[in-house]
């Protein structure tokens, strides 16, 4: 059914929705999130939870000095994180600027990591300030060039003055260009519309206007993923399933950076959402420098030791 | 679907060092004492020590060491020096955070992550709150240089032993009086420790006495005419039989007894954060809590969605081990408290109430309880009338504000209160109507030291932290006159 039943298209009906959600007390979000922090994840946990994490991890360069070999770089990373160690499983996806993609795919199949998708951000990433022939044109390049996932932003400009409709308009139109079978993912960019409250607006909007993932962050805006904006918005799609029956994805990115963050960022999976969302189909983790840290506690766990940070790969 | 079990993430004991057997704490140093009784770890039934059963003989003894000292040192100490002393044992807690954490966690059954996170770290900050005060006392509301009543009498309860004795000693104190006080018979030992820490911090001898027991320990403190103050923590009845005790006398009292408060949740709560503030009302601590959110009033048009995510979270609440540092819900403190719960919860399916617990497992040791709801409840439930003390929630119903307010109000106690709403206009609208001595807003079980804490009627007498409670060892001007 068309946006799930939920809403009708009208912008009466979307306001509405939106307007139902129960707030969110900002301290007490925040002291649910600090709480769970506070879980305490040692040995077998943790080790699982390692592998669990670099599987769900999107891989990501987003810099203007993006080049060829960057890129290829990168994907030969993705594909096999520690090349002495075959048990390491591949990343989840790469993510990379719109003009990078078929340098990637080429290079990921070519390397083996056929099974590895390319993420693309689009429509004008990271602000969004673009008319919608030339986010659509966008989103549809990295298409043609091999992306197996959009990440979308939306436009926060449009949210933050009210224009509700825009916003759930535009998300409709490039999941239209998306069709079924290109994965999309919807960022929010939370620390531009700052309130808890708007975070769970934004999270059921993008939902119903046909998200696959909902995305915190750009990572060029701070703050980006703290826990409470990601323990908002697993309660979003735990309740979006709870009505609808269909799971949406959930992908903080920007600012976890190391391998306590990444765990902690599981527990607020298994704890809020719950245990069906700890798979890389429904979560994931933007990051760059994560990767190398998990692979350093890994080779802890697995060694009994600290390696020198010169046994994991730069890139 | 990916499991995420978490491994035992265990507190590791062996920081803290506990002898076979303690004496009282009495003029500087530790007798002997006599009549030892076991003190057990409640989550699995060993014994951790043997404590002294304190006779009438050992509160006159520790009676006569605090007035000494009250009148030859304490009571000759400026304000600032005696702020000093208390500087220095809070960032003695604070060091030995770790020590304190565990042991209450052995001896009371509580989570680690409570005890470390909460208790310890809120007994340091109330001797830091209370050091402050000590040569600010012309301050305190009371006149020019207020003075002390002289040797307060203290009982405490087991449910926050540690933390308990610092809302006690600390302002008496800072006040300017030496102090007896009797720990609860089953969580004597972070007491015990709190006496090293007086050793280490100098503290002038007889200052702080303590002395173990039971009940009649406690009755013996109570009737010593050398008393000037009492400060009871405890049950209504035991606080009614001090009353009477202490009403043909001079003896001050303040009291902090029983509750059966209301958490009041309207239509337009926050509902996540609602339902986690629920959780902490009656879950925290085992909800052994005087203060505990143990009947949570619904408004009948979210009570279907509010109780069916309460269930869900509740269903992810961690029940074991108290050392294991992801354990949210403890053991409860005694096989005695243990019946009571249950005798109390039987009550609750005996008059047709619904209840409901997840699926958890317990230790098949030590004394547990799983977090329970009852549902179907009408005020006319014992269970919505009686303090439990443990775990078990009273969900009922309401349909308008003003009757949310008659239901709240609608008992002989008047602790505390919370209220849910994203709407402020309403919060102080309910603020105002609930007969109870802390309310709080959004938000449930939080404490700090520079807050004044107490109840309405049966509830008890006076208030506990803040100036308020800073007052309540401090003579008022009328009786300096005396």
């Amino acid at each position: 059914m068309k946006y799930y039943g939920l809403v009708d298209g009208t912008e009466a009906s979307l306001k509405n929705f939106l307007k139902s959600l129960p707030g969110v007390d900002q301290v007490g979000a925040e002291a649910r999130a600090a709480m769970l922090g506070t879980r305490s994840i040692k040995t077998s946990s943790k080790k699982k939870a390692i592998d669990l994490a670099i599987s769900m991890v999107d891989l990501t360069t987003l810099e203007g000095a993006d080049t060829a070999g960057k890129v290829t770089a990168l994907a030969s990373k993705a594909v096999r994180p520690d090349p002495t160690d075959p048990t390491v499983p591949s990343v989840g996806a790469i993510c990379v600027y719109n003009d990078m993609v078929s340098i990637a795919r080429k290079h990921l199949d070519l390397v083996g990591g056929s099974h590895v998708p390319v993420a693309a951000v689009c429509t004008a990433f990271p602000s969004g300030r673009a008319t919608m022939p030339v986010k659509i044109q966008d989103t549809i390049d990295a298409m043609d060039a091999g992306a197996g996932e959009i990440d979308m932003v939306i436009d926060r400009g449009a949210f933050l003055s009210g224009h509700l409709m825009d916003v759930f308009e535009e998300i409709v139109k490039i999941r239209e260009v998306c069709g079924e079978k290109v994965h999309l993912k919807v960022i929010l960019e939370t620390g531009e519309l700052v309130t808890y409250d708007n975070v769970r607006k934004a999270s059921f909007l993008a939902m119903l206007a046909g998200a696959d993932f909902i995305k915190t962050s750009t990572g060029k805006v701070a703050p980006a993923a703290t826990p409470p904006v990601v323990l908002v918005m697993l309660e979003a799609v735990r309740d979006f399933y709870e009505l609808t029956n269909k799971r949406i994805g959930v992908k903080p990115a920007g600012g976890i950076r190391n391998t306590k963050d990444a765990i902690k960022q599981l527990v607020l999976v298994n704890e809020t959402a719950g245990p069906e969302w700890l798979t890389p189909s429904l979560f994931r983790i933007g990051a760059s420098a994560l990767l190398n840290d998990l692979l350093m506690q890994r080779m802890k766990i697995r060694d009994g030791y600290y390696a020198s940070p010169t046994y994991v790969t730069i890139d | 679907m990916t499991t995420f079990d978490y491994a035992p993430a265990l507190e590791s004991r062996t920081i803290v060092t506990i002898d076979p057997q303690y004496g009282h704490f009495i003029n500087g140093s530790f007798t002997k004492g006599s009549n030892h009784f076991a003190s057990i770890n409640p989550s699995d039934e060993t014994v951790l020590s043997h404590v002294a059963l304190g006779s009438a003989q050992d509160i006159d003894t520790a009676v006569d060491a605090a007035r000494v000292a009250y009148e030859s040192v304490w009571s000759k100490l400026s304000g600032k020096e005696r702020g000093k002393y208390l500087y220095r044992i809070a960032r003695i807690l604070q060091e030995r955070a770790r020590e304190f954490a565990v042991l209450e966690s052995l001896d009371n059954g509580k989570p680690i992550r409570e005890s470390r996170d909460v208790d310890v770290p809120l007994a340091a900050a109330h001797f830091f709150y209370h050091a402050g005060w000590a040569d600010k006392l012309d301050y305190a509301g009371m006149g020019n240089s207020p003075r002390p009543h002289g040797v307060a009498g203290q009982i405490i309860p087991w449910n926050f032993p540690i933390l308990m004795l610092s809302w006690k000693i600390a302002p008496a104190l800072a006040a300017g009086n030496t102090v007896v006080l009797k720990p609860a018979e089953t969580t004597s030992l972070t007491a015990l420790l709190f006496a090293q820490v007086c050793q280490q911090a100098e503290l002038p001898a007889g200052v702080v006495n303590i002395v173990t027991g039971d009940g009649s320990t406690g009755a013996a403190l109570v009737d010593h005419p050398g008393i000037d103050k009492i400060a009871f923590t405890g049950s209504t009845e035991v606080g009614k039989a001090i009353a009477r005790a202490i009403a043909p006398t001079k003896k001050k009292a303040t009291l902090e007894l029983g509750g059966k408060a209301a958490n009041i949740v309207f239509e337009d709560a926050p509902i996540d954060e609602t339902v986690e503030g629920i959780v902490n009302g009656i879950f925290f601590n085992q909800g052994h809590v005087c203060c505990a959110g143990s009947r949570l009033l619904l408004q009948e048009d979210v009570a279907d969605e509010v109780l069916s995510k309460l269930k869900v979270r509740v269903a992810k609440i961690r029940v074991g081990n108290p050392l294991d540092k992801n354990t949210d819900l403890g053991a409860i403190n005694s096989s005695e408290q243990l019946l009571k719960i249950r005798e109390l919860s039987k009550s609750g399916d005996d008059e047709g109430a619904e209840r409901w617990s997840p699926p958890c497992t317990v230790p098949e040791k030590g004394f547990w309880f799983p977090p329970t709801i009852f549902t179907g409840i009408t005020q006319a439930h014992r269970i919505a009338r009686e303090e439990i003390f443990g775990p078990v929630l009273s969900v009922l119903t309401f349909r308008t504000p003003q009757e949310a307010i008659e239901k709240a109000n609608n008992t002989p106690y008047g602790l505390s209160a919370g209220i849910w709403s994203e709407k402020g206009s309403r919060i102080l609208w309910a603020a105002q109507q609930l007969k109870a001595g802390v309310i709080w807003a959004n938000t449930f079980n939080k404490f700090d030291p520079a807050s004044p804490f107490g109840g309405y009627k049966e509830s008890g007498w006076g208030r506990e932290g803040g100036r308020h409670g800073l007052t309540a060892y401090l003579k008022d001007a009328e009786s300096n006159n005396e």
